[in-house]
């Protein structure tokens, strides 16, 4: 057989029809459900007299609306003050009760964000196919799993057939060969790649990522460099199978049984791309000419070293894009030659799909550590990625270095990643986030985001402004260390 | 879902790139459990000057009049144009939702992103993707001539411009037909059970881990 991309693989593995007009039937392994995206699906189903085709392949959480106080929280669905967000929440738990669909609710120690949750339980597993209505859903990826988002009419579709109408995407493969800076992040990483290729620039592509700088990065390294994929415009990013991937999976509570462990294993070692498969695009970068990046904009593509300074938009490529930058300028309240270290914040936000995980809250506590929130800073917070990754950080003593530091320490949730719930920005407030999108009013109407690492988050709070975490004096040590 | 007719849409300049589902419809409107009533709350924030909440009376909100879309020439308009990596951003299916509800039934641009693109079709929305240089052509054209309409044929794939231009799209088999005949793809799919069922053994006995009924 002709040597295969991984993405090509996968999709032989779940293609259950081909149509002659180049759209096909592919089987859905794991469909993660939240509350946002899904009553209007399972009202469908309702309505039409239809049942979930298979349950055990369904797991649902409630993430989007869920308040992140423990004042909040400790009374539950009751416990949520906005009407709507409750309702929102209510529904998913009766859902999931009357289908049958097994639910991590609100207070349930498993519950978190989905994109965190699934890894976390061995629910994400390699040569699956993995969606969600939720487009970070491209997080699961890095388990070499084909996984998208989709809308709430594929996740009704889902539910009913078990299978989703589908086109074969492109391949693209984007290689990060090299050695990384002491202080520079998967996060970067993948901020360096979109300013790069651009927002569109993997649209229509899976992105395999690949190159010794990805093999080197744990788990939730790669994690956070797929949940990006989207802003780089893929649906889909991937990252082969190796002892990284394996290793993190062994013991989790959806992983294969004893039993079934090994055979398990032998099947995912095929999942890597063959030496000499075809790529419809390659991109390469050097991982040591990678610096922390700030993004001074409103799409993710607006980013730059933190060592530059705000770009002219009179340098632009075209008319379209002079116009879109000098919108942005107005709008994040930044003029051309700014210096990035220069710009104050009023809020930080360390959380999200892209940066809640335990390696990320350890990377941000390294640096708060003994130290002290800047006085401009109105609210620092640190909300973890799911309940199992808040007592872990807790058994590991991070949360008394946030509190001790001037940070709040929350409940799981998305929170101010898109602001459903209370946590959210003020108009022509700034924030440092760690998570994926800075569109306008994405973290509250007129609210300011800049997208960073968890240590460029954390060092921006100390300062109350960006500063270049690799001149930081902190205890550093690499990634893999740290999870080890 | 429901059919697309041809239509003889006035169309409305959206003059701005990357326009993202956070701009399409923001996020306090994605708390509603239904699928209908987020037309008034179509690009909310450039729409209006304040803040909007769901449950509140729009029409009594200020309009910002520097909006396209709150110019009285573009009342009424069906067919949107608008610049490249239009719906890119999240996977809600609020953004077409709201462009139906508000009267949209075709939207032309360069590019879409993908999610977006796929969730559309699934509402009867058809997208038009041109090349750059026809859609700034279209741009000109639409801001030159108050009432300036395009003839959208779906079955001939092609728009005719009120010059008498024709200019001919692509759109995949399967979406136009599934949109001509309004179907429903749920449906079209469990006619297919039994492949279904026989990928679903297959799959099961090469890799029984996937399954946790077993
Ligand atoms: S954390 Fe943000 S990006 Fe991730 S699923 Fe939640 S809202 Fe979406």
């Amino acid at each position: 057989m002709a040597s295969q991309t991984l993405y090509d693989k996968l999709w032989a593995q779940h293609l259950v029809t081909q149509r002659d007009d180049g759209s096909a039937l592919i089987y859905i392994d794991r469909h993660l459900l939240h509350e946002v995206t899904s009553p209007q699906a399972f009202e469908g189903l309702r309505l039409a007299g239809r049942k979930p085709w298979r349950r055990d392949a369904n797991l649902a959480t409630p993430d989007h609306n869920v308040p992140t106080t423990l004042k909040e929280r400790s009374a539950g669905n009751a416990g949520i003050l906005d009407d709507v967000s409750r309702i929102q929440v209510e529904t998913l738990d009766a859902n999931c009760e009357s289908f049958d669909i097994e639910e991590f609710r609100i207070n349930d120690e498993r519950q978190g964000i989905v994109h965190v949750v699934g890894p976390e339980q061995g629910a994400t597993l390699p040569g699956m196919t993995v969606v969600c209505g939720d487009s970070h859903t491209a997080t699961h990826g890095a388990f070499a799993a084909l996984s998208h988002g989709i809308g709430t009419s594929e996740v009704e579709h889902v539910l009913a057939t078990q299978c989703l109408i589908a086109q074969k995407m492109k391949n693209m493969q984007v290689r990060v060969e090299g050695k990384l800076g002491l202080g520079v992040t998967a996060k970067d990483i993948v901020l360096a790649i979109i300013g790069r290729i651009g927002t569109a620039g993997g649209t229509g592509y899976a992105i395999e990522f690949a190159g010794s700088a990805i093999r080197e990065l744990s788990m939730e390294g790669r994690m956070t460099i797929c949940n990006m994929a989207i802003e780089a415009g893929a649906r889909v990013g991937l990252v082969a199978v190796d002892d990284h991937t394996i290793d993190y999976l062994k013991g989790r509570p959806y992983a294969p049984s004893t039993e079934q462990w090994s055979a398990a294993v032998e099947a995912w070692r095929d999942l890597v791309s063959d030496d000499g498969a075809h790529f419809d695009k390659i991109v390469e970068l050097d991982a040591a000419e990678i610096e922390p990046q700030v993004t001074w904009g409103t799409s993710p593509e607006m980013v730059v070293n933190v060592s530059a300074e705000v770009p002219d938009p009179a340098g632009a490529a075209d008319e379209t894009v002079t116009q879109g930058m000098t919108r942005a300028l107005e709008y994040m309240g930044l003029s051309a030659g700014q210096k990035i270290t220069d710009i104050q914040l009023d809020k930080v936000f360390i959380g999200s799909c892209t940066n809640s995980r335990i390696e990320d809250l350890r990377e941000a506590a390294k640096v708060a550590k003994g130290r002290k929130v800047a006085d401009n800073i109105q609210l620092a917070m640190v909300v973890p990625g799911s309940g199992l990754v808040k007592r872990l950080a807790e058994a590991e003593g991070l949360d008394k270095i946030f509190v001790e530091a001037g940070f709040e320490w929350r409940e799981p949730g998305c929170s101010m990643c898109l602001a459903m719930n209370a946590d959210k920005l003020g108009a022509g407030e700034r924030c440092a986030s760690t998570s994926n999108r800075n569109f306008e009013g994405r973290q509250g109407y007129g609210g300011r985001t800049h997208l960073v690492s968890p240590a460029m988050a954390a060092a921006a709070a100390i300062e109350g402004h960006f500063v270049d975490v690799r001149e930081y004096d902190y205890d550093r040590g690499n990634a893999r260390e740290m999870s080890a | 879902m429901k059919k697309f007719e041809r239509l003889q849409g006035l169309v409305a300049p959206l003059d701005r790139a990357n326009v993202d589902t956070d701009l399409i419809i923001p996020k306090q409107f994605l708390k509603s459990i239904k699928r209908t009533g987020f037309g008034p709350n179509l690009f909310d924030e450039l729409r209006y000057l304040d803040e909007g909440y769901p449950g509140q009376d729009a029409s009594s909100r200020p309009l910002n009049p520097d909006f396209v879309l709150n110019q009285s020439r573009y009342r009424g308009a069906q067919v949107l144009l608008a610049r490249r990596n239009f719906g890119c951003g999240s996977s809600r299916e609020h953004a077409p939702w709201a462009l139906d509800d508000f009267g949209f039934r075709a939207v032309i641009a360069p590019s879409f992103a993908d999610i977006f693109y796929n969730n559309s079709f699934k509402n009867g929305i058809l997208l038009i993707t041109l090349d750059e240089e026809t859609v700034e052509r279209l741009f000109q054209e639409t801001e030159a001539s108050e009432g300036y309409r395009l003839d959208v044929d779906l079955e001939r794939q092609q728009l005719t411009t009120p010059g008498g231009e024709t200019i001919t799209f692509e759109v995949d088999p399967f979406r136009k037909h599934c949109l001509l005949e309004g179907l429903d793809d749920i449906g079209l799919t469990l006619e297919q059970s039994g492949a279904i069922h026989d990928f679903e053994r297959r799959h099961r006995a090469a890799r029984p881990w996937l399954f946790r009924d077993a």
